[in-house]
């Protein structure tokens, strides 16, 4: 028996070099012992294979049809998903390459009660659907979900910041996502390699002291070995036998998948990458291209199809959900390049492919599509990579530079839009975020929110004065960002401790190593509202306008103040304050399982959202009006040009943004030259001038006003154009119309 | 026929320091030039073109008062973004007019390793001196021009811009001479410039010339126009449209602009 495991492996290993890899489960070390590295250009890249276009045409008319039918064209209302909890589906059996859906049925939404039960009935309520009375009774009466037991636990101060929008977005009724699972390993080693690893863990957690850490390990790693074993079943019905390592790159990708597809059918997590796996995916093509068991065309149709597979990906939301995460995302994160820790490149041939698909099957927002950005990159590849900006929009850049420095590993992937995590050993509590520009209004209000007057934060004295004081604010606001940070860590650590408990992510984490590194995740919003407000307190002379309760609900600065966005040392000092601070704040606090703070400047696209249950702030910005999405200056502020906009936001340190810190940049194709080669220059320029000013993220849109324009009176012309919002990609014609609007009216940088 | 020396302007200064008039700047210009670029809007223009889009920097001698220095350090917080092909750009207005400022500024730029670009219609260009060694020391100084040619027929030239084109088109034959690496652009108006005979006639000129890395066509736009409104001043071509998009296409044929590549490896 030992011997034959023996010779398989050897057989599915052939021709990689060895290393430390084959002795310990360690996909950095194979990828490191093994990658190849690729200097040359786009040249090589082959076009679509006749059954990639039908399965591209299908899915398209099937996207399509969805979103006539409203959203959702099927959904199970009974069969609770599980990794094995339904057949296999296939869009078209006979021309797929890469197989698994989520369902039985493409295009067919799974029902994923752990997180909430309420929540899943609602989504399917939203789309026309009743969700059974058996599973709901199970689920309510006779055990429950995530969500009743954040419920159960939560204090009326969390339940009235919650309910009043100081703090939105909580996955304290969906899963809470951002794990990477380290999906190779189930390509690398087979699931039987892996259990054993795990076995091996169990045997060894704890010193025999049965103290709670150690019962509630024991009990995930025994859990985790139950995915692995639901993993190779759900495989089995696919007619694959992944107990032992895949011996082709067809067989490694499609390992991998059922790694992935397992993780979400598992959980609807806020995002769910799939890692970083170009240059994993590339040593198996590679070695099979050598063979001469595939050719290029062969090659680009794995990865073709297995992106298809990706695009598919979708969850059944409720409307208040979609108005904060808009067009469905679901962050099927793929993360690019990027360097070795030892200086090296890791600009494969299949980074190429992958953006290869944008072109072989037009543009689409999943998976998100992140370029690991370094000075070092080749430039071939750098200028490859912003061709496909002008051309679609659907790229996200992010500084490697940073991040490596930052982790510390060459082996991190982004983990939901924007933000980092170690592959191998981190993971992140996911934390949605706080409004920063309502915490500006509460110190100026003595914790009454603006709209209604219901006394949510502490009741502090008011500013009561005509003109408001900039060193009396500062004071109030400092003591209702502590409050802030209380009420918003201990949501959090609430909602953790349940998410551990009642929808606990064993496929993911059974793909990563057992001893974990863990972030805590926290979030802002309302950045530069917030910013701008304080200098206009500080800059501007400002006078309060109060209602009848005595709230300040309008305001009007006598003076000119400068704004963040302009490169103004005044304005963006307060930025860059507020970020610190509340970090500081939070970073008192007990945060769960040991685990580390970071904060991210994010708001994926509910800066709609927030700026609605927003009352008027002191920068000027009215009731109910947007704000700039993530750490974008505000709407209209920058008055000095895009690069004096971007050298603001570079300013925002990482080190306390270790989330992200999200950039969404608009700007006409004329602006960025006058031929596409000029064009590519610039953005490379622009990216790389970013970065070298410590810029952490950078969407990229390339595209005129008028097209949006025109999209939005005419959807049908433009089924699948593609923008970026903060931190995803979306479909325009998926976007609320108020959302639309938003994109529209933000700042464009063009000449004329 | 040895002219007579021109009547020297009086430099503007504070504190011994020479001073340009600045209309405004724009931190990513990337039109402006090769790569991404600083731009200096300056302020003065003798010529009063029909379809200028900034009629605003007519006026001289007025605008933000800037050292060379002043300007250098606005400049500067964007230098990470040039790459090896941006730099500082020098627009108008007419930067010509502020030659001594525009000589100052582009010494100090190139003690600095920073690529110079000068964007110019040349009407001020003569080759009497002591001007003539002034524009000399500038081009020392000066990495690349970008010439407006606005009409390749003089007298139509005067129609549309209120001058002749000769010493113009000297300028160009100059830069030639001495292998100054320049972009030609040529705007496209439908009923002034947007005539074949004249564009054909402006092709065969430019290919004489040996210094030429790119030949761009500017489709007329009217985003300007607006300002002609608020200045209470006439707009001469009210009712014209920009061109199509096949008579760009037409210009860009007839000036031969897919011969002119050497912009793709500059510098180089």
């Amino acid at each position: 028996m030992k011997q034959m495991e023996r010779e398989t492996s050897q057989k599915a290993w052939d021709e990689f070099k060895g290393g430390q890899w084959q002795s310990e489960i360690d996909i950095r070390d194979f990828i490191q012992q093994n990658y190849h590295q690729y200097n040359g250009d786009e040249s090589f890249l082959e076009g679509p294979t006749e059954n990639t276009k039908v399965l591209n045409d299908e899915l398209t008319k099937l996207k399509l049809e969805e979103r006539a039918a409203g959203g959702v064209l099927d959904a199970d209302t009974k069969v609770v998903s599980t990794i094995t909890s339904h057949g296999p589906g296939y869009l078209d059996k006979d021309r797929e390459k890469i197989v698994g859906l989520q369902t039985d049925k493409p295009m067919k939404k799974a029902l994923m009660p752990f997180g909430g039960i309420r929540m899943a009935a609602e989504a399917l309520k939203s789309y026309g659907f009743e969700i059974d009375p058996e599973t709901t009774h199970i689920f309510t009466d006779i055990t429950k979900s995530h969500n009743q037991g954040v419920f159960d636990a939560y204090t009326p101060e969390v339940r009235r910041a919650r309910h009043y929008k100081i703090v939105t977005g909580l996955p304290d009724a969906y899963g809470r996502g951002r794990l990477v699972g380290d999906f190779p390993r189930v390509a690398l080693y087979g699931i039987d390699r892996l259990v054993q690893a795990k076995l091996n863990d169990l045997d060894n957690y704890g010193d025999q002291e049965m103290t709670d850490e150690v019962i509630q390990m024991r009990e995930e790693i025994s859990e985790q070995i139950r995915a692995l074993n639901q993993i190779k079943e759900m495989a089995a019905s696919y007619g694959f036998d992944i107990s032992k390592p895949a011996t082709n790159a067809e067989e490694a990708i499609q390992w991998l998948y059922f790694g992935y597809l397992a993780a979400i059918k598992q959980q609807n997590g806020a995002a769910m990458s799939i890692g970083r796996i170009d240059t994993f995916i590339d040593i198996y093509l590679e070695r099979d291209l050598k063979r001469g068991l595939l050719t290029e065309t062969e090659a680009q149709e794995l990865v073709d199809q297995f992106t298809m597979k990706l695009r598919m990906v979708s969850f059944i939301r409720t409307p208040e959900y979609n108005s904060l995460f808009s067009g469905n995302p679901i962050w099927a994160t793929l993360s690019l390049a990027g360097m070795g820790l030892d200086g090296e490149h890791h600009v494969t041939k299949t980074a190429y492919r992958f953006l290869n698909t944008l072109s072989n099957m037009g543009a689409a927002p999943e998976p998100n599509i992140t370029l690991l950005w370094s000075q070092k990159l080749p430039e071939t590849f750098k200028r490859y990579a912003a061709s496909v900006s002008v051309e679609s929009s659907t790229i996200q850049y992010e500084n490697d530079d940073l991040m490596l420095k930052q982790w510390g590993t060459d082996y991190y992937a982004i983990a939901c839009c924007v933000s980092a995590q170690p592959v191998a050993d981190g993971i992140q509590y996911f934390g949605a975020r706080a409004n920063l520009a309502k915490t500006v209004l509460y110190a100026i209000n003595g914790g009454k929110d603006e709209i209604g007057a219901a006394q949510v934060g502490p009741a502090y004295a008011p500013i009561t004065s005509e003109y408001i004081d900039y060193d009396e604010f500062m004071q109030k606001f400092d003591a209702m960002l502590d409050w802030l940070a209380d009420v918003y860590v201990n949501a959090l650590n609430t909602i953790h401790y349940m998410h551990d408990k009642y929808y606990y992510e064993s496929a993911q984490l059974a793909l990563k190593d057992t001893r974990l590194d863990r972030t805590f995740a926290t979030g802002i919003s309302g950045l530069s509202v917030a910013a701008d407000s304080i200098s206009a307190i500080k800059y501007g002379h400002v006078k309060a306008i109060r209602d009848e309760n005595g709230i300040a609900v309008d305001f009007k600065a006598d003076n000119d103040f400068p704004k963040y966005g302009n490169n103004d040392e005044r304005a963006d000092e307060i930025a860059v304050w507020l970020v610190k601070s509340l970090f500081t704040k939070m970073n008192r606090h007990h945060l769960y399982r040991g685990s580390k703070l970071s904060t991210s400047v994010l708001t994926i696209t509910s800066n709609v959202v927030y700026g609605k249950n927003t009352g008027t702030t002191p920068d000027g910005r009215k009731k109910g009006e947007p704000f700039a999405p993530g750490a974008n200056p505000a709407y209209g502020a920058e008055q000095n040009g895009a690069l004096a906009s971007l050298l603001s936001v570079a300013k925002i340190p990482y080190k306390y943004a270790t989330d992200g810190i999200s950039n969404t940049f608009a700007v006409t194709p004329t602006t960025l030259g006058h031929d596409p080669k000029l064009q590519e220059d610039t953005l490379v320029n622009m990216i790389n001038g970013y970065m070298k000013n410590n810029g952490h993220h950078l969407n990229i849109n390339v595209f005129k006003r008028d097209t949006l324009l025109d999209a939005q009176k005419h959807p049908e012309k433009y089924p699948t154009l593609t923008i970026r919002v903060s931190g995803y990609c979306v479909y325009f014609a998926d976007l609320t119309k108020e959302q639309q609007d938003d994109v529209i009216s933000r700042t464009f940088h063009e000449t004329m | 026929m040895v002219k007579s020396p021109l009547r020297e302007r009086k430099v503007p200064k504070r504190n011994g320091e020479i001073l340009g008039f600045v209309h405004s700047t724009e931190s990513f210009g990337a039109v402006d030039g090769p790569g991404i670029r600083f731009v200096a809007f300056m302020q003065g223009c003798n010529m009063r073109c029909q379809f200028c889009h900034n009629p605003d920097t007519w006026k001289k001698n007025v605008g933000t008062e800037m050292t060379t220095d002043e300007l250098l350090e606005k400049a500067l917080p964007f230098r990470q973004f040039w790459g090896d092909k941006g730099g500082i750009t020098l627009s108008g207005g007419e930067i010509l007019l502020q030659i001594e400022f525009a000589t100052e500024l582009f010494t100090k730029c190139k003690k600095l390793g920073i690529n110079t670009c000068l964007d110019t219609c040349g009407q001020p260009f003569t080759r009497r001196q002591p001007w003539f060694d002034k524009f000399q020391r500038l081009m020392d100084v000066t990495d690349i021009l970008l010439v407006d040619i606005k009409h390749i027929n003089s007298d139509e030239h005067r129609k549309l811009t209120g001058y002749r084109n000769e010493n113009i088109l000297d300028m160009c034959q100059y830069l030639s001479d001495i292998g100054k690496p320049v972009w030609i652009r040529h705007v496209l108006i439908p009923e002034r410039t947007d005539f074949d005979n004249y564009l054909t006639e402006l092709g065969d000129y430019i290919k004489t010339l040996k210094n030429v890395k790119k030949v761009e066509v500017l489709p007329y736009h009217t985003m300007g126009v607006h300002k002609y409104h608020e200045m209470g001043i006439k707009y001469k071509l009210e009712g014209i449209e920009p061109p199509t998009s096949d008579r760009v296409a037409n210009a860009e044929k007839l000036l031969h602009i897919e011969d002119y590549k050497g912009y793709l490896d500059w510098p180089s």
